[in-house]
């Protein structure tokens, strides 16, 4: 069993640090533990606790943003963010489901390191776009800080970027800054049903660029087979009998009943049309943003993340599907394809998935998986020689003695 | 300004150098008489000036490549320029130095509608994106100041902005993926037309890089269907607290502008006299507020705005009733620049960001460095975003003027750092607010940005001199510094 270190301020953040560089024992950095399947196993001598810093230091709601713990609680956040009117509008997903923990775990600090985000992303982009700044100590026991509280910023290197989705094996983060945004006044959704499945995937992608194209503001575009439609607690996916593409609207109420309207007409031609009011319409995008139709499901032990272009979305999925055996849902207008396999091949079919992939261009995750089959397969889209080189260089710089979730994203890295 | 001592021995290669060019980039793209030279010998920042050594505009990625493998082997340096309007001085040549103008990068590849966005060489103009695409009902969405000259790969380097990124973000936003040259000749692709990275994000990182990690060779950016109605408010208020304090109660509102821009009054009759937009004169601080987007939604914040306003002590308020009153409310503040350029001979523009409530504070104290230095000192502001463009205004024939000048623009940043703003907004730090880096990051915070540089390019070949006020060897930042022994920290708490 290894040794859990579970500091409680900075200070005994940054000595944890050091100790472990001194050392050279590595630290397996967690705060909820939410997303701790989520990469490739590690062997560490230490476990670093992050739950211990987990205050929220600063919210100015005027302001826009929020400084909290890397280690606050992503529903002490939320509470925060709904009580002033406000949201993170990426849309953070809760993962813990889908990778086999609980519901309602998650830290702000995990989000951040994975860069994960929900249906608006294609609108809003993702936590990369909403971290402002951020305070963290390297693997070389340094303490640091990039960007600040403000958005418009072009001053030094924006470090935040790259400590978004680095999965803890840069620096750990003790707090971040993140720009925080009105909440909608009104959420709608327009339901269109295919009365069949398959070939109306691509149907399903035209509907979704239309949408998207329009100029009503989308805020999300999502497709559900029939397969996972029929998982969905709200009865009108559920009882759709066939596959579903959802499109959704948010702002001031005169204006979504203005575009849903206009959006109706635009997009009846494709199928039969239904409306989702604002707590339908929350309860659905919440079932998408994290998966839920795959959660839980000992019927689909492999799942893996696809982002491609999103007109590509359809191709790249049935094509995956003659092959392969499971099931897909589609979010980002087509962009995102969850896709979930019957059965845990040696490889989790990586190779043939990230080929397919890239006839399109884009990248695929391994999300779910056995711990042996994320420790044989490369987890994360394996890297062109020049990004691997730029990659590593990096990685030395911020943690030279790989103390920090080493092989957590890459072996070796 | 002090750079780098330049290295005489590469100077006196001149002409060697210019031949090896010449064999990879053929007939008028290698520029080394000192008259044609002198055309590059400054960015926007035209206080500083330095001819290059040799100029190469190279046509093809694989140029770009060679040109950049040649130097990396003779440890020459390489000065990136797009269009040349970067107002820090990012593109300031180096006397021992290579700038490699991209300006021949004039292409747009492919424009993909389905797929909403644009793939485009690093040379074609900020608003050339959009005039590509707007007919058929889709802009690019950040629109710095001078987008009808500043390049998309200048943008990239730069992280611009302009009067719409409260709303639609900055450039690293809305930049799909790049192709770039790495210092070593190395050529890497990031992103694409999908969305986020598989690995690091190091297409986050390019973005705002100044020309410091690798010269940027092709762009893929997003493009959005243009709003169905844009409406401007004008708004005069009696002081610019009023007018901080709206900025405020909107925002709080929950109404996320367009665009909301402020003037103080020597900027407000400066325009006037220029532009005739109208603007009325008996007012502190004006504010323009633009809210787009679908017809119904515009009117109701329209109608939201309008109230605020008023609750804010608006002394003047009018709403645009068509598209021409609304371009006209925008011509005094789109011409503010030159418009002080008619009562000054010169100005220097500066760029920094405070938070939005800290704006009355800082414009009162920005009086007193004013007042101190005896220069004038004229507003405008992306009031939505707290970036302030203060401009100085004075004149260079004076003896002193330019250094007094320099002065208050320190003070007026430290001024923004000191209240919880940065030191850039959009203009990025180039040589201008290098020495300035201090007032915002430890020694620590600096060394770990320069540890990114050197894994794109380990020995600072690439636009050295700019950003960092102290260029640290990259072996040097590579030591560890640790002390064994310390442990085992027993107040940690452990399970």
């Amino acid at each position: 069993m290894s040794e859990t270190l579970r500091p409680e301020t900075n200070e005994q953040l940054l000595d944890a640090v050091k100790w472990a560089t001194a050392e050279k024992s590595p630290l397996e950095i967690v705060a909820m533990g939410s997303k701790r399947a989520f990469g490739r196993p590690m062997q560490t001598a230490a476990t670093l606790d992050m739950s211990g810093l987990s205050r929220i230091k600063v919210y100015e709601p005027a302001e826009l943003f929020m400084t909290a713990a890397a280690g606050a609680s992503m529903s002490d956040v939320t509470q925060a963010l709904e009580e002033a009117g406000q949201q993170l509008s990426f849309e953070p997903p809760d993962l813990g489901p889908l990778l086999g923990d609980e519901a309602g775990k998650g830290s702000i600090g995990g989000v951040v390191a994975t860069n994960i985000a929900g249906p608006r992303r294609i609108k809003e982009g993702a936590a990369r776009d909403h971290v402002l700044g951020f305070n963290a100590v390297s693997g070389r026991g340094e303490v640091f800080k990039s960007g600040g509280t403000v958005v418009k910023n072009v001053t030094g290197f924006d470090l935040s970027k790259l400590m978004a989705g680095s999965f803890g094996t840069l620096a750990v983060m003790s707090e971040v800054t993140l720009k925080t945004l009105p909440a909608p006044e009104k959420t709608q959704t327009i339901l269109i049903s295919w009365k069949a499945d398959g070939i109306y995937a691509h149907a399903a992608m035209s509907a979704m660029a239309k949408a998207l194209g329009s100029p009503h503001d989308v805020s999300a575009a999502a497709h559900l087979p029939a397969a996972v439609a029929k998982r969905s607690r709200v009865d009108y996916v559920a009882g759709a009998a066939g596959a579903v593409t959802a499109v959704r609207v948010e702002g001031p109420e005169p204006s979504v009943k203005h575009r849903t309207e206009t959006l109706i007409k635009e997009l009846k031609l494709f199928g039969d049309i239904e409306e989702l009011h604002t707590s339908n319409s929350k309860t659905f995008w919440r079932e998408v943003r994290d998966v839920q139709a795959f959660v839980g499901r000992d019927d689909l032990p492999v799942v893996w993340r696809l982002s491609v272009p999103p007109m590509s979305g359809s191709h790249t999925a049935i094509d995956l599907l003659e092959e392969l055996r499971g099931e897909v849902m589609y979010d980002w207008g087509g962009g995102l394809i969850w896709l979930g396999l019957a059965s845990e091949a040696a490889d989790a079919n990586a190779d043939f998935i990230r080929n397919t992939v890239a006839r399109v261009g884009g990248h695929a995750t391994l999300v779910r998986a056995s711990a042996a089959s994320r420790s044989n397969v490369p987890v994360f889209q394996p890297l062109s020689s020049a990004e691997q080189m730029v990659t590593e260089k990096i990685n030395e710089g911020f943690d030279p003695n790989g103390v920090l979730n080493p092989g957590r994203m890459y072996q070796g890295i | 300004m002090l750079m780098p001592k330049p290295d005489e021995s590469v100077m006196a290669r001149r002409e060697e150098l210019a031949d090896a060019l010449r064999a990879i980039v053929p007939g008028e793209g290698v520029i080394d008489g000192a008259e044609d030279l002198k055309a590059y010998d400054c960015d926007g920042l035209m206080a500083y000036k330095q001819p290059p050594l040799i100029v190469v505009l190279p046509e093809t990625t694989e140029q770009v490549s060679e040109v950049l493998k040649y130097c990396h082997r003779e440890k020459v340096k390489i000065v990136p320029r797009g269009a040349g309007t970067g107002l820090s001085g990012g593109a300031l040549p180096l006397a021992d130095g290579i700038t490699l103008g991209l300006s021949k990068f004039k292409k747009i590849l492919e424009i993909d509608y389905e797929n909403r966005c644009v793939v485009t060489q690093p040379g074609v103009t900020n608003l050339g994106i959009t005039d590509a695409v707007q007919h058929a009902g889709f802009y690019y969405a950040p629109d710095p100041s001078s987008q009808i000259a500043c390049s998309i790969g200048g943008n990239v380097a730069e992280n611009s902005g302009g009067v719409h990124c409260l709303k639609y973000g900055l450039t690293t936003n809305n930049v799909l993926g790049v192709e770039m040259v790495l210092m070593n000749g190395e050529i890497i692709r990031l992103g694409g037309k999908h969305l986020d990275s598989g690995g690091l994000d190091l297409l986050g990182v390019i973005n705002g890089s100044e020309g410091l990690l690798g010269i940027i060779t092709e762009v893929t950016v997003r493009i959005l269907r243009k709003p169905e109605t844009a409406k401007a408010l004008l708004i005069g208020f009696p002081t610019m607290v009023d007018a901080g304090n709206c900025v405020a109660d909107v925002i709080a509102a929950g109404v996320i502008p367009g665009g909301m821009e402020l003037m103080d009054k020597p900027t407000i009759h400066a325009t006037e006299d220029f532009v005739h937009a109208g603007y009325p004169m008996d007012v502190d601080a004006l504010m323009i507020v633009e809210l787009d987007g679908p017809d119904a939604e515009v009117e109701y914040l329209v109608a939201k705005v309008e109230e605020i306003a008023k609750k804010s002590n608006a002394s003047y308020l009018r709403i645009s009733e068509d598209d021409e009153e609304r371009m006209r409310f925008w011509s005094g503040r789109k011409n503010a620049f030159p418009a002080i350029g008619r009562i000054s001979p010169d100005y220097i523009c500066v760029d920094g960001t405070i938070p939005r409530k800290k704006l009355a504070e800082v414009l009162q104290r920005m009086e007193g460095i004013s007042e101190k230095h005896g220069l004038r000192v004229a507003n405008v502001f992306h009031a939505g975003d707290g970036n302030l463009h203060p401009l100085i205004l004075f004149d260079a024939n004076n003896p002193g003027e330019l250094e007094t000048a320099e002065k208050v623009c320190a003070d007026i940043l430290t001024l923004c750092v000191e209240v919880g703003g940065v030191l850039s907004g959009e203009h990025g730090i180039g040589v201008e607010k290098r020495d300035l880096m201090g007032t915002m990051f430890t020694e620590d915070d600096m060394k770990q940005q320069q540890r990114v540089k050197c894994a794109f390019d380990p020995e600072h070949l690439l636009n050295p001199g700019k950003v960092y006020p102290e260029l640290h060897r990259c072996a040097e930042l590579g030591k560890m510094h640790v002390h064994h022994g310390k442990l085992p920290f027993p107040d940690i708490p452990r399970f």
